[in-house]
């Protein structure tokens, strides 16, 4: 697209969003007793492309463009949107989100001072949406031989690229005005495998706030390719997975997703503030094995879950959520920081200007241990060892959290044995990190494929893991065994 | 923002200046399909004011087909300049992709010719009535909270309200449009015993405010579901029957409703692949995909590409009869389209349910729980342990052991696994509580045996 100019331009050449729009409309927000208001601008142009039966048949380009309007007073919150951005529709929903407040008052000044992110995480000298359409077409296809050729039973795949360049500006009743540019790439593989009248899929996939070269440094998509081939091919072999209660050894990676559902959302600011998490009120205390420490980063170069500043417009930050087992910190937005008496921690996100924000995950992971992997595995009589995961879900209140392994094997007297089926894990987040007995020195982050979903709104995130071992985890299989027992 | 009224002869005005400039730039056909949705929702917690959220929406997505390729574009900038951009940007992606003939639009004699009025659409959507909003939510929620002392806390109600106008038009010479509504109630409440807690929630939804469930029996069953909840354990590992709940039977639907979607079947990535005319569960069970349902959620005079929507019984005692196609998928089937094409304004069409349900049977809930000598109801499932393509399941459960015909305790914290065919064969009973809440519903069931995994 081209669009070499900072967002404040862009904005104010596009929809006539000038400084003192800016002030007028936050000043109308704030005619009533409100504590703060907030300006949210947001230009979206997404692209992707998808290869199924070896040819690229389907392409879509999507431009959503919009503002929100956010009004707070106390703990109520007033949201107002529109994906008509004129400075009528601007002041009309200040009025609207105004009504959240009680009374009225006077008309406040705010003057509008812009401020620049403290980093730059993901500039990039072409976007990934600059990249020509050719380019993008011949990585799906080179993506499509590279697992056919992998094994002739793959008789399917389906890989999309997805791209998105993201404009966005904030400004606050505070004054501040932010901006920022937020490109993210993705692929994603699935490939279909057929031997006899069984068929198995395996997945893969990842990107980042990256240019589309990312992809194919070192044959990263080719890698990505055999990746999801071979798990198809493994699921041939696998046996019934095991039921019930049992030793699990985590690989690293992907599987940090056990830390999303277990702890992160349990320490979202919102759950505590109202003391609906099953973490309220824990600060301080041990929640985890001294071996845990586990980390917020929305910081890391170029990661899918990092941002520069989040959606209010706070710097993004490295939050200590467990150190050495204690409780440490909560991950916060600014409304709920405030009614909790802390700092903002940089973790307001929204999908799009279409909805308000609320305290979210960036980069989530444990810091890395001494063990080797080997030793892991080999501490172990009987159990499961996981890899690759699907999805994972959490009810914040009784705490327990289910995460879905893909890719899974047998533990036997220290060595892995056969694949199993996948099986979902359940446990009970403020207490899985307690029995985390080995850590090892391996911590990886995953390839950038993860998006959460909270309230109905998605964004990029990231995990990460050294390869740990849990014991005592429930594996949901179908094979129940007579004596299976807690270790 | 500005409420300006839902303008149904605007939209299709819109729809129709996109296919004349993408036929300028080169489109040999298209279709566009173009949507305005005006919101509103207020929120309450712990009796006060939390939230109140107003919105205004206008999108327009544009399928063009070059000959034998195909590519969707879509914008919020109804300009005309805007419009002309998006026209040739969907030109200049479809050049770019490679030829498949199964692309393109339906055959003109498929098309609807008529746009039934199926009471979808409450005109009271369009002009929300903030005071009386909060006034539901919070008598949902002083329902809820006041059912019990232990009912401590709450994560708060909410009452949203959606007006939208959809309208739909293609070269072949299709234009129509149609409007919708819908509310919703909501309240999950909080409960504590013993230092735990627990939460559960309960909801109704309606196209017609008038129709809405009252807020104080939204507000009593939420209590009640969340106070069983209170003392749940785990169970030993075993193998049980499970009975599924209503709310939580309809999930089960929505695995069928992924494995007989076109797109799943020449992918590929289905479990009831080539399983046409076979017995694919037990013979009680007929589900029936009904896209003309009065007032029905999941209800549309027409689908996304024009076609008239139907009844269509995917299963009938027991034998699959039908999957749910759109034009593109019956093509690579060899079969005929059913009227089930749906797209997100900015996608491609591809199938989905209208209004899937799976028959009432005649045995009440409280009967079918009786029957258990020893097992599970399940009353909430959590995560995403279902493979599509091989139909094996493993997912997060809670709900309540019953030994003797009498629930004995809550349960929390183990998994219910086992494959969906096995699972759908092996349905003993079908429930006659079927209520449709959204548009896949089912009554409640019981599956002869599963795995439950647990201490």
């Amino acid at each position: 697209m081209g669009d070499v100019l900072r967002p404040e331009r862009f904005f104010r050449e596009r929809y006539g969003v000038s400084e003192g729009t800016l002030e007028r409309v936050l000043g109308s927000a704030l005619a009533r007793h409100a504590d703060y208001g907030d300006l949210y601008f947001e230009f979206r142009t997404s692209e992707t492309l998808a290869l199924e039966d070896g040819l690229v048949k389907r392409a879509s380009k999507d431009v959503s463009q919009g503002a929100g309007v956010r009004v707070v007073a106390g703990d109520k919150t007033g949201y107002a949107y529109s994906d008509d951005v004129t400075v009528s529709t601007l002041e009309h929903a200040a009025k609207t989100a105004g009504h959240i407040a009680a009374t009225a008052s006077d008309a406040r000044a705010v003057a509008i001072r812009p401020a620049t992110a403290p980093h730059d995480l993901y500039a990039l000298p072409s976007p990934p949406l600059d990249t020509p359409l050719a380019d993008k077409i011949a990585l799906l296809e080179a993506v499509d031989r590279e697992a056919r050729r992998h094994d002739p039973r793959i008789t399917n795949v389906l890989a999309s690229l997805a791209i998105e360049h993201k404009l966005v500006m904030i400004a606050t009743s505070a004054g501040t005005v932010v901006s920022d540019v937020q490109p993210l790439a993705r692929l994603h593989i699935a490939c279909i495998a057929q031997d006899g009248g069984q068929r198995q899929q395996g997945t893969y996939g990842g990107g980042g706030r990256q240019a589309f070269a990312f992809l194919l440094d070192g044959s990263r998509h080719l890698r990505f390719a055999r990746e999801a081939a071979r798990q198809a091919i493994l699921n041939f072999e696998a046996v019934d997975a095991p039921a019930g209660e049992m030793t699990v050894v985590l690989g690293p990676g992907w599987p940090g997703i056990l830390l999303h559902e277990a702890i992160g959302h349990g320490l979202e600011g919102d759950f505590n503030r109202k003391g609906t998490s099953a973490f309220a009120r824990l600060l301080g205390t041990k929640v985890a094995s001294e071996l845990c420490t586990v980390i917020d980063d929305g910081t890391l170069p170029n990661r899918r879950g990092s941002l520069n500043v989040d959606d209010e417009g706070t710097p993004t930050a490295r939050t200590v959520l467990i150190e050495r087992g204690v409780l440490r910190g909560y991950l916060q937005d600014r409304l709920n920081a405030r009614l909790m008496g802390v700092a903002p921690t940089g973790n307001g996100r929204r999908e799009s200007y279409a909805h308000a924000p609320m305290p979210r995950m960036t980069n989530t992971f444990m810091l890395a241990g001494d063990a080797t992997p080997q030793e892991i595995i080999r501490s172990v009589e009987r159990g499961l060892y996981a890899v690759a995961f699907g999805g994972g879900q959490v009810d914040i209140t009784s705490g327990k959290f289910v995460f879905s392994a893909s890719e899974a094997y047998l533990i036997e007297h220290g060595t892995i044995g056969r694949p199993v089926k996948g099986a979902t894990l359940i446990g009970n987040g403020p207490d899985v990190l307690t029995r985390i007995g080995m850590v090892g020195h391996d911590l990886a982050l995953d390839e950038g494929i993860g998006t959460c979903g909270k309230n109905g709104q998605s964004v990029p995130v990231g995990v990460g893991l050294p390869t740990v071992r849990i014991d005592g985890l429930t594996v949901g299989g179908t094979r129940a065994e007579t004596g299976s027992q807690r270790p | 923002m500005s409420p300006g009224p839902l303008c149904a002869d605007d939209l299709r005005a819109v729809a129709l200046e996109v296919l004349d400039l993408a036929t300028r730039a080169g489109a040999t056909a298209a279709d566009a399909v173009a949507v305005q949705h005006a919101a509103f929702s207020a929120g309450v917690r712990l009796g006060a004011l939390e939230k109140l959220s107003d919105a205004r929406q206008k999108r327009l997505g544009l399928r063009v087909c070059v000959g034998e390729r195909t590519a969707v574009a879509a914008t919020a900038d109804l300009t005309r300049d805007g419009l002309a951009h998006l026209a040739t940007d969907a030109v200049a992606l479809a050049r770019a992709t490679q030829p498949d003939p199964a692309n393109g639009l339906p055959v003109r004699t498929a098309l609807a010719t008529e746009t039934p009025d199926l009471d979808l659409y409450d005109a009271t959507a369009e002009t929300p009535s903030p005071d009386a909003a909060l006034e539901r939510a919070r008598a949902a929620e002083v329902a809820a909270l006041e059912s019990d002392p232990r009912l401590t806390n709450s994560e708060g109600a909410e009452f949203s309200q959606d007006a939208a106008t959809i309208a739909y038009a293609s070269t072949l010479g299709f234009n129509a449009a149609y409007r919708s509504s819908s509310f919703h109630l909501g309240v999950e409440p909080v409960a504590t015993s013993d230092g735990r807690m627990q939460r559960d929630y309960w909801y109704a939804r309606a196209r017609h405010l008038d129709r809405l469930e009252e807020p104080v029996a939204i507000g009593k069953r939420a209590a009640a579901r969340t106070l069983r909840r209170l003392g749940a354990r785990r169970l030993p590992t075993q193998e049980a029957p499970v009975v599924f709940e209503a709310e939580v039977a309809a999930s089960l639907l929505r695995h069928i409703a992924a494995a007989v979607v076109g797109q799943s079947l020449y992918r590929g990535t289905s479990f009831l692949l080539g399983k046409l005319g076979e017995m694919v569960a037990a013979p009680l069970v007929t589900v029936v995909d009904d896209g003309r349902l009065p007032a029905g959620h999941g209800s549309r005079p027409f689908d996304a590409e024009g076609l008239p929507t139907r009844r269509t019984v995917v299963i009938e005692g027991g034998r699959l009869t039908s999957y749910l196609l759109d034009t593109y998928a019956a093509r690579r089937l060899g079969l005929v389209a059913t009227g089930n094409a749906a797209r997100a304004v900015g996608e491609a069409p591809s199938a989905a349910p209208t209004n899937l349900y799976l028959e009432a049977g005649s045995h009440t809930p409280e009967a079918i729980i009786a029957t258990l000598d020893r097992g599970l109801i399940v009353t909430e499932l959590i995560g995403f342990g279902v493979n599509g393509v091989t139909g094996d399941y493993s997912r997060g459960a809670a709900g309540l052991w019953v030994e003797h015909g009498e629930i004995v305790h809550p349960v929390e914290e183990v998994t219910i696994a086992g494959n969906l065919l096995d699972m759908f064969r092996d349905i003993e009973l079908v429930g006659n509580d079927l209520l449709f809440r959204g548009s896949v519903a089912a009554p409640t069931l019981k599956v002869r045996r599963m795995t439950i995994a647990g201490a």
